[in-house]
């Protein structure tokens, strides 16, 4: 057989079989018993060429709907951001996105400089002095955020407010549940955390407590009070934060906030159906060694050039095995370019006129929303760019009709929560024109 | 490799020596020669109780991590929290420099340990 | 070239833009009516302020400081560093994959719910398995989804005492960890030395506390468990569950499929066998394989077709349930999906052929300079014991930074811990015999150099951008981020 990517020739094949000395490609695996060979081929298409695979995968996308088709005012989660050019012109770089983890680091200067650089821009934006070199994603770096802290106070329960997104409850469900870890639900009021509750749940087997800033909601919340009160009990807060809105919103490590981690797919990453997002995660000094993942840092070469190398390894699966803090091996590190060729690229006003182009207008179409009939406001809190209203209408409806103009219709509610049926969460994000914006109002101001 | 007179030693290269009702604890120096240079010391919390065998440290180099394992019972009084700023004493001076401070529950269980020779003749034959 | 040595924050001018925003459009306001003061962050931000110019030289910069496997050979044992096909990267950027968002309709992403549906059916076919989940974002992540697996289907059974797992002294540190973060005791038995698995420790291992065992087959030796029904047969009768790492997949294509050996559960990586790029440490992707009595522990959702249409399956009780906040990194699967429609079956057979003969015609043409400890046909990679001649004090590190200097990328080195002085290499199937035979012909010099000048290589590499790191004072005193002065 011929195959482009593989470059053995007949005789090539010939040379190296005598050299090895044998006479079939088959005698390579006659020490394999019979009774677990394949006696027939896969069950697959034969190999095909370029056109034909390209014709294939066309026709499975162009099936899909993406946002060059419909406006999008769905988010919970995944963002439909402006991506300047520069992100994906870097990520293409054949010499990064075909390079492995720096295990040598004299020939991969260029993706530890990138981490270090993303771990200083992460930190800055979070309030924190340390930072891991990424994670898979926003749910699982709570996850591990979750462990660092029963780690570190050697209590197993943890407090989780409702109003962290479902998606990453469930993912802390999970986790939690082979590691015997408790998880309580604290419940939210008016939209926000309701400190009361967290009063009567907190006790002195309290590890932690999780909450999100802006919450599932899309509602900024002023964590000052619950900061207080967990650390007091002498437990500690991780903080699920948008990192978008950091440039503009009190930051965890302003609040107090022993650990921040998110989803950094806000930061130059497309929507892709979900992935390969990053997840981040940050902490002070005190928390350093209890992190997982890789972390980059800073050092000198032996003729004393500034360099750079993974380092604090030791807390790593490959040298503490079962004792590791996390069983993590790999980072999001093409992501971790983006978001930090991204942040570059915005630079800090960049980044702090995005944030504010999301609030203003964000609350410039909930204002408009709420005008209409059938739609009314439900919280009062502050707003990041999402928000959530309450429609007379029932949500299919409100979703076909979007649909028939060429718009994708926020989150329905009451998929996650019975009592908030027809409650519907949209997002406006700084890509979101005054156009688009007033059309939407225009089709929900139409629906009987 | 230097082995010191008048200490007790273990099998898993952790040192002993006895003050009275107190025994201070460290490693010895096959032990740090054998992890290289030591980067960090994770160090236990006072008034934790040990039982022989028990990991009470953390001992960290580049491309290895190894704990530190009590030969003796008690309860911790101190840390010696210099070796978080300066692990590499560790290196420097092995001996001189323990990782903790037990208040011994049973002098008995010294009995187990190696004196300083068997110990040499122990390593020897690593 | 002189060497760039500039971090982006160092080019910083304050005032200078990069991007371009259309104007906010909707009537202004002030931001302190929207947001409260107490609520507005304070701190003062570094990030870099520099015009798009400087932001793309500065990486491309970057970049020119890196080795891929777009640059040169790269045979880092255990982690397949094959070619990673240009039409794999233009499939996975079309924007009808790209911009489309996870929570839209079903009805609005039959493609990317089609392609998962397709790409999962294809991984079971290629490893015999029943079912194929393709949440698990990295093969550690999958590891874990097995192990969560392997916990539920005995507390499912009310079988509690099954708290051990077993791993082989010659495994991945990341299974035993993987194996602890699932909640599991680890039970490491010793290996036959040439990695496979001494059946007779095995025997005295297994009992009622233990719920599974994991491998790797071909081993990290890339040597073959010939025995590998009487261990299946061994770990089942006594209750257990057997685990495939699938990190040595790419040796066995289209020859032996891991199902049909008798493994319950497996693993796969998408960014090895199945040609995705590695990405300087990820994103990678790790599928996951079950057995039929298993299936109803996959993680949720599954992708299941129904009437022709492709929907997110949640009802799933006895699920282990969520791994992320979605599928999978979906990009991904685009990636390994046009590579096995590239491949086929035919090409698939053949990738595997050609990765074995490759590394059984490097084994060959080393081992007269290199100490081979297992003299035998490997399958896809084989592991050196340092140079043959152990007077020079050469060391294996030394070897390998001294192989950067020739232009290529090291092997992995000092793994697996069974052997000393390892050096695992795995030339993978896209590499020529040219490509070989100058690796081979680099390696020889050095072995020459090690008699004569070992110094030399002691204190390599010599030519690459920054020579031997000080990475003791990194671990002692770190610094983990750029502060301003």
């Amino acid at each position: 057989m011929n195959h482009k990517y593989i470059p053995h020739t007949e005789s090539n094949i010939k040379e190296m079989l005598e050299k090895i000395g044998i006479s079939h490609v088959s005698d390579l695996f006659k020490e394999i018993p019979e009774e677990v060979k394949l006696k027939r081929n896969y069950n697959l298409t034969r190999s095909l060429s370029e056109l034909e695979v390209t014709k294939i995968i066309r026709e499975l996308g162009s099936v899909n709907y993406g946002t060059d088709d419909l406006i999008c005012f769905l988010g919970a989660g995944s963002y439909d951001h402006y991506i300047p050019s520069t992100v994906n012109h870097i990520t293409s770089r054949n010499e990064f996105y075909t390079a492995y983890t720096p295990y040598q680091p004299e020939v991969a200067q260029g993706t530890l400089q990138y981490i270090f650089e993303y771990q200083t821009m992460i930190t800055d934006l979070t309030g924190y002095d340390v930072s891991n070199a990424s994670m898979y994603d926003g749910a699982t770096s709570c996850a591990e955020a979750m462990m660092m802290t029963v780690s570190q106070t050697k209590k197993n329960k943890v407090l989780v407010a409702s109003l962290v997104h479902p998606h990453t409850i469930a993912v802390l469900q999970t986790y939690a549940h082979f590691r015997n870890v408790e998880i309580v639900i604290i419940n939210e009021k008016n939209g926000l955390l309701d400190l009361a509750d967290l009063e009567t749940k907190l006790d002195q087997d309290v590890a932690s407590l999780i909450v999100s800033n802006p919450n599932f909601y899309g509602n900024i919340d002023d964590y000052s009070q619950a900061v207080t009160l967990i650390h007091n009990n002498k437990s500690l807060l991780v903080m699920v934060v948008n990192p978008l809105s950091l440039p503009l919103i009190k930051t965890p490590g302003e609040i107090g906030a022993d650990i921040a981690c998110g989803d950094g797919q806000p930061l130059g990453m497309s929507l892709s159906f979900g992935g390969p997002y990053l997840g981040f995660l940050t902490t002070n000094k005190m928390l350093m060694r209890k992190m997982p993942g890789r972390i980059c840092g800073q050092t000198k070469d032996v003729d004393g050039k500034r360099a750079f190398v993974l380092t604090l390894q030791a807390r790593e699966q490959h040298i503490r095995r079962e004792k590791a803090n996390s069983n993590i091996c790999s980072n999001q590190s093409l992501n971790a370019l983006a978001a930090t060729v991204y942040m570059s690229t915005l630079g800090k006003q960049g980044m702090k006129e995005v944030a504010i182009q999301n609030v203003k207008k964000a609350n410039y179409a909930l204002n408009k929303i709420c005008t209409l009939p059938h739609f009314s406001k439900v919280y009062e809190a502050p707003i990041f760019n999402e928000f959530v209203v309450k429609s007379n209408v029932s949500y299919d409806v409100v979703k076909e009709a979007l649909l028939k103009a060429n718009m994708m219709c926020g989150l329905h509610l009451g998929d996650y929560n019975e009592l908030l049926k027809d409650h519907i969460l949209f997002c406006v994000t700084e890509k979101r024109t005054k156009a688009e914006i007033d059309q939407l109002v225009a089709v929900l101001g139409g629906l009987k | 490799m230097k082995v010191v007179q008048g200490l007790y030693y273990s099998k898993e290269h952790e040192w002993v020596r006895v003050e009275g009702e107190y025994a201070y604890i460290g490693i010895t120096d096959y032990a740090q020669h054998s992890l290289g240079d030591i980067v960090f010391v994770e160090l236990p919390e006072v008034d934790d109780e040990l039982t022989v065998d028990d990991s009470f440290s953390v001992v960290e180099s580049v491309k290895a991590a190894s704990d530190v394992y009590t030969p003796v019972s008690g309860v911790i009084v101190e840390a010696n929290i210099i070796l978080e700023v300066e692990p590499q004493l560790l290196n420097q001076n092995p001996y001189e420099n323990w990782i903790v401070k037990l208040e011994l529950d049973d002098l008995n269980e010294l009995d187990k340990l190696m004196n300083s020779e068997e110990y040499q003749k122990f390593c020897e034959k690593q | 070239m002189r060497n760039y040595d500039k971090l982006i924050f160092e080019l910083s001018i304050p005032n200078r833009v990069g991007y371009s925003l259309p104007p906010l459009e909707v009537d202004d306001c002030d931001i302190f009516d929207l947001i409260p003061d107490h609520l507005q962050r304070k701190t003062e931000s570094y990030l870099p302020e520099v015009s798009e110019n400087e932001v793309i030289r500065h990486f491309v910069n970057l970049s020119n400081k890196n080795y891929g496997v777009d640059t040169g050979f790269y045979p880092l044992g255990s982690c397949t560093m094959k070619y990673n096909p240009k039409v794999n990267e233009d499939m996975a950027s079309l924007a009808k994959f790209t911009s489309v968002h996870p929570l839209q309709d079903e009805s609005l992403s039959q493609g990317a719910l089609g392609l998962m549906y397709q790409l999962s059916e294809s991984l079971a076919e290629i490893t015999g398995m029943a079912k194929v989940s393709l949440s698990p974002f990295a093969g550690a992540h999958g590891e874990l989804t097995g192990l969560m697996i392997m916990k539920s289907y005995h507390e499912l059974r009310g079988d509690l005492k099954r708290t051990k797992v077993i791993c082989p002294d010659s495994a991945h540190g990341t299974n035993p960890a993987s194996a602890a973060v699932a909640g599991f005791d680890i039970v490491e038995i010793k290996s036959n030395p040439d990695g496979t698995v001494n059946l007779e420790a095995l025997k005295s291992a297994l009992n009622d506390e233990i719920a599974g065992i994991m491998l790797t087959n071909p081993n990290t030796l890339g040597i073959f468990e010939k025995d590998i029904k009487e261990i299946t047969r061994l770990v089942h009768d006594a209750g257990g569950l057997l685990y495939y790492d699938g990190a040595n997949l790419n040796a066995i294509m289209g020859i032996a499929r891991p199902g049909d050996m008798g493994f319950d559960i497996i693993h796969l990586n998408l960014h090895k066998t199945f040609s995705t790029p590695h990405g300087g440490g990820g994103p990678g992707s790790g599928p996951v394989g079950v057995c039929d009595r298993l299936v109803e522990f996959l993680p949720v959702p599954e992708v299941i077709k129904e009437n022709d249409c492709y929907k997110l399956n949640y009802d799933k009780p006895y699920s282990i349930g969520r791994l992320g906040n979605f599928y999978g990194n979906f990009s991904i699967f685009v990636r390994a999906y046009t590579y096995i429609l590239t491949m086929g079956y035919d090409g698939l057979k053949f990738v595997s052929e050609m990765a074995v003969l490759n590394a059984n015609y490097l084994q060959k043409m080393l081992k007269d300079d290199y100490l081979l400890p297992i003299e035998n046909i490997c399958k896809h990679e084989f592991v050196l014991s340092g140079l043959k001649d152990k007077s020079t004090g050469v060391s294996t590190l030394d070897v390998a930074k001294a192989l950067l200097d020739y232009g290529f990328h090291s092997p992995t080195i000092y793994f697996p811990l069974i052997v000393d002085q390892a050096m695992m290499i795995e030339p993978t199937e896209t590499e020529s015999i040219e490509m070989l035979n100058s690796f081979v012909e680099a390696l020889k010099e050095i072995a020459k150099i090690a008699k004569t000048d070992p110094e030399y290589l002691k204190h390599a590499p010599h030519h690459t951008i920054v020579r031997r790191l000080d990475e003791v004072t990194a671990a002692r005193t770190p610094i983990l981020r750029w502060t301003k002065e």
